[in-house]
């Protein structure tokens, strides 16, 4: 139990450090590895706390999809440069104190929601079982996505698809004077468009008007 | 205190989904840095979740955190896609500078 809760404080310690460093650090490529370091950390905690398949799922989606999607984009634009440390900034600032208060205003809230809060014990008999069971929780997970929830890890599919269509044609443009593949031109073209057979006299020879 | 129990990942919950909304509230330079804030928020909901599926014995927390990845995904790719398509208009992503909508 001991060696329990210095792990959890470690990488608590950690991901909080690192959540601090993404808002404040002056360049926005540190910005994303701080973050890629909150989600290995965070996904250390649901590993140790029993929930290792969403821990896996975090690392693959978040670190090996979504950082590196940042990381291209960071890269693309060329904003690396541009600081933005918000605890120095020399011009008129009013949104500084309004923005702390609210955040400090929404913070005590939920720890006075986590430290008042209390659920009946026979709470837990009410639900089911499934982890109880002696299956891991990688099975148990398979077992329930796609039987119980099937049409909501459909329509993720679906808002999957959405998403990416929608990316696609937000950044899509055309641009002038690059030769494309016609398709459809190029199947219904026909014999007598490319071919044509002349009769050449003889000693007279051809004259090909282009 | 070497009791770690569902308070301690609730706090911790709590502590990051606050640094994420400073984050967007304070930092006025960088639009992809309040994207970040926004997945930092998006990280502190599934803390919660899934600390409540282990601690309750419950599975649905885990289930629902895995859509909340899905929705997070695409969330950061349509952003992202915004992002670029208003640096080529605009030429740049400082939060001061985007004022088309003089909001």
């Amino acid at each position: 139990m001991l060696a329990h809760a210095i792990f959890f404080y470690f990488f608590s310690f950690v991901a909080i450090i690192s959540a601090i460093m993404v808002t404040a650090s002056k360049n926005t490529v540190h910005s994303v590895f701080f973050l890629i370091l909150d989600f290995i950390s965070i996904s250390c905690l649901f590993i140790m706390i029993g929930a290792e398949f969403l821990g896996m799922i975090m690392l693959i989606v978040y670190v090996g999809a979504v950082a590196v999607l940042f990381l291209f984009v960071v890269m693309m634009l060329n904003v690396a440069q541009q600081k933005n440390q918000w605890f120095k900034s020399s011009e008129t600032s009013t949104h500084i104190p309004v923005g702390l208060i609210v955040s400090l205003i929404i913070f005590f809230e939920l720890i006075i929601v986590i430290g008042g809060w209390k659920y009946k014990p026979d709470i837990i008999k009410n639900f089911s079982d499934s982890l109880i069971s002696n299956s891991t929780n990688t099975h148990t997970i398979g077992s329930v996505l796609y039987t119980e929830y099937i049409h909501l890890f459909q329509i993720s599919g679906m808002i999957l698809l959405v998403a990416m269509i929608g990316a696609i044609v937000l950044t899509f443009r055309k641009r002038e004077g690059v030769k494309r593949q016609n398709y459809f031109s190029q199947i219904s073209r026909e014999k007598k468009q490319g071919v044509e057979l002349v009769e050449v006299k003889s000693n007279e020879g051809i004259k090909i008007d282009v | 205190m070497f009791e770690v129990s569902l308070g301690h990942y609730l706090t911790l919950g709590a502590i990051i989904f606050t640094i994420g909304i400073i984050g967007i509230f304070l930092n006025r330079k960088n639009v992809i840095v309040i994207l970040m804030s926004i997945e930092l928020i998006l990280l502190a909901v599934n803390i919660n979740l899934v600390s409540f599926s282990i601690f309750l014995q419950d599975l649905s927390g885990q289930i629902f955190t895995l859509f909340i990845l899905t929705v997070a995904a695409a969330e950061a790719a349509i952003g992202l896609a915004i992002i670029v398509v208003y640096y080529r208009n605009a030429g740049t992503i400082r939060v001061e500078e985007i004022e088309n909508l003089k909001g």
